[in-house]
């Protein structure tokens, strides 16, 4: 037999990340120990940016696959991608002075961030079970990590245990699907998996059913959606607040990418029955996080509660089970990461040594403190809850019409009542920021260095300017599917 | 020859046994920690069936990677596990109340 040699090309960002993660790690060990943090975060910068271009240069509007099926590449993983690059880089940028001031070790706190991201990169790209089930590992497993990287942190490592074990369990329940799966079908490619199903066997579908709720709760843990969301609120609490800003952005856009590739690359046959398992997480999603974070007085709670609701609104667009449905859930979830980046960033930066600001009435009076930096948060919150003109509304407005196209105005009427509600605790956020008076000991104005007020800058006035002009980001969604 | 139903049922009521486990255990960390390799056991045996039952080697292919990232996974569990004692002094499930609202 030939031996013949897969083409690589569209691994080239793959292959990028890999090699620059070796020489962050040669950096981190071998440079002197007072300039390696600097060194490797501008190494880790680079890289990103690097792979940036390189997704940028090859992008191919028509779909490969290569290694044996072993790895898709389309639109939809490459701008995936790209956006996970984009996310990353402004949570570095956010997190380097959080963690240079709390003596986490930063060089092994990038090298964990950029194997996390090769582990997105490739899970987006799998196209085979078990490309897909080694990178999801590639990419949690850092995240765990990074989770208890304050190792004088009870909280943090207390947030850590939580994870992992969560975690493990829902990688065990995804692979117990796929065992059915593999054994219904006789094959571990996507593809092959999705021409099999088509012919649907009347007594084959109840083992369909069967493995299809073990891999949807194995998804659904990654995506953190109501049931399985127990660890969302104590892992975004008790992680540092830089890590916090992480999860809460990139790796959502990954667990999205996986809903796609198994549910509408593998499973697309079996929609009937997948959709009204969709329907029940979200509305369960979208009530329990909208109620509950109206509760909450720590900041980062709250946002978490909120993330468990946003997730319900993108699953909206994916229980249509067509393409505009796809592509306005693609839109909302890229948008919501900019938005949880940018209100965690802010958190990140108005953080300072020995000074965690993390509850809701840390923000007090921030307008007379600082009232560039509050006027941020007001354009992030209003996004967040889905007002004109920020992108989030055109992110929730593009579900909902989805959902009117599919017939499903109930659930639609359903979301807007829950989106009223959820717009209680934003604009709280906003009231305790513009109208109440700081406490004496936070009088003195807050500062933020002037590259970081810009980076803040791009993230908050972006919202604003995505929602103004949002057909781009919407064409760049619909020509993905 | 015994039949492939029997090696799923082994294999289902393995998978249970831990998930019940991960509920149910209230007392130590190391045990949940033991559950998950269980469960991913569990798993293999499945996988181990269909492929020799189907005639493909994928399945025991996956097996062999099910197993490496199953190492990495405990040695993480373990680490944070030290960590986590080293704080708190106590691996108690029901100790780990420090987060909640």
């Amino acid at each position: 037999m030939l031996l013949q040699l897969p083409r690589i090309t569209p691994l080239f960002p793959e292959i990028f990340v890999l090699f620059m993660i070796a020489v962050v790690l040669l950096a981190g060990l071998f440079a002197k120990p007072r300039i390696a943090g600097r060194l490797t975060y501008l190494l880790t910068q680079t890289t990103l940016m690097g792979a940036c271009i390189l997704t940028f240069r090859f992008y191919d509007t028509e779909t490969i696959t290569t290694f044996n099926g072993m790895f898709i590449h389309d639109p939809l993983s490459q701008v995936s991608t790209l956006f996970v690059y984009v996310t990353t880089v402004f949570t570095l940028a956010y997190a380097r002075q959080y963690i240079e001031e709390r003596s986490i070790q930063q060089p092994e706190y990038y090298i964990l961030t950029l194997f996390s991201v090769l582990g997105m990169m490739a899970l987006i790209s799998a196209g085979n079970f078990l490309s897909l089930y080694v990178s999801l590992e590639l990419f949690s497993l850092p995240l765990y990590a990074m989770v208890a990287l304050r190792r004088d942190l009870a909280a943090g490592s207390e947030a850590a245990m939580k994870y992992f074990i969560t975690g493990a369990v829902a990688s065990g329940m995804l692979l117990y699907g796929i065992s059915m799966l593999f054994g219904t079908t006789n094959s571990l490619d996507l593809n092959v998996v999705a021409s099999t199903t088509i012919t649907l066997n009347p007594t084959m579908v109840i083992i369909y059913r069967f493995a299809l709720v073990f891999i949807i709760a194995g998804v659904i843990f990654k995506l953190g959606a109501v049931p399985f969301h127990m660890w969302v609120p104590d892992v975004y609490q008790g992680a540092p607040t830089s890590v916090t800003l992480f999860i809460s952005g990139a790796p959502k856009i990954a667990a999205l990418a996986l809903l796609f590739r198994l549910l509408t690359t593998a499973l697309p046959s079996l929609h009937l029955q997948w959709t009204p398992i969709l329907i029940a997480i979200s509305i369960t999603s979208m009530a329990l996080g909208n109620l509950v974070a109206i509760v909450q007085t720590d900041l980062k709670r709250m946002l978490a509660y909120s993330s468990i609701a946003h997730m319900g609104y993108t699953l909206l667009g994916i229980l249509t089970a067509g393409a505009v449905g796809y592509s306005a859930g693609l839109f909302y979830m890229i948008s919501y990461s900019i938005m949880a980046v940018g209100a965690f960033g802010l958190l990140t930066l108005m953080s300072r040594a020995g000074v965690e600001v993390d509850k809701v009435g840390d923000l007090r009076g921030l307008n007379a403190r600082n009232p560039w930096l509050a006027l941020m948060m007001l354009f992030l919150m209003f996004s967040m809850a889905g007002l004109p003109p920020t992108v989030g509304f055109f992110a929730k407005l593009g579900v909902l019409q989805a959902l009117i196209d599919a017939h499903l105005v109930w659930l639609a009427v359903l979301a807007l009542i829950f989106a009223i509600i959820g717009a209680y605790y934003y604009i709280r956020v906003v009231k305790v920021m513009y109208f109440e008076e700081p406490d004496s000991q936070q009088l003195q104005p807050m500062q933020i260095s002037g590259d970081m007020r810009f980076i803040i800058s791009i993230n908050g006035l972006g919202v604003l300017v995505l929602g103004l002009f949002p057909s781009a980001l919407i064409d760049l969604c619909r020509s993905v599917f | 020859m015994i039949p492939l139903t029997h090696y799923l049922i082994v294999g289902a009521a393995l998978f249970s046994l831990s998930l019940a486990g991960i509920v149910i255990n209230r007392k130590n960390l190391i045990i949940l920690l033991m559950c998950i390799e269980l469960m991913l056991l569990a798993v293999n045996m499945n996988f181990i069936a269909f492929a020799s039952f189907l005639d493909n080697i994928a399945g025991e292919v996956f097996v062999f990677f099910i197993l490496t990232v199953a190492a990495a996974e405990a040695a993480i569990g373990l680490a944070i596990l030290m960590v986590l004692y080293r704080n708190r002094h106590t691996i108690n499930v029901e100790d780990l109340d420090l987060l909640k609202g």
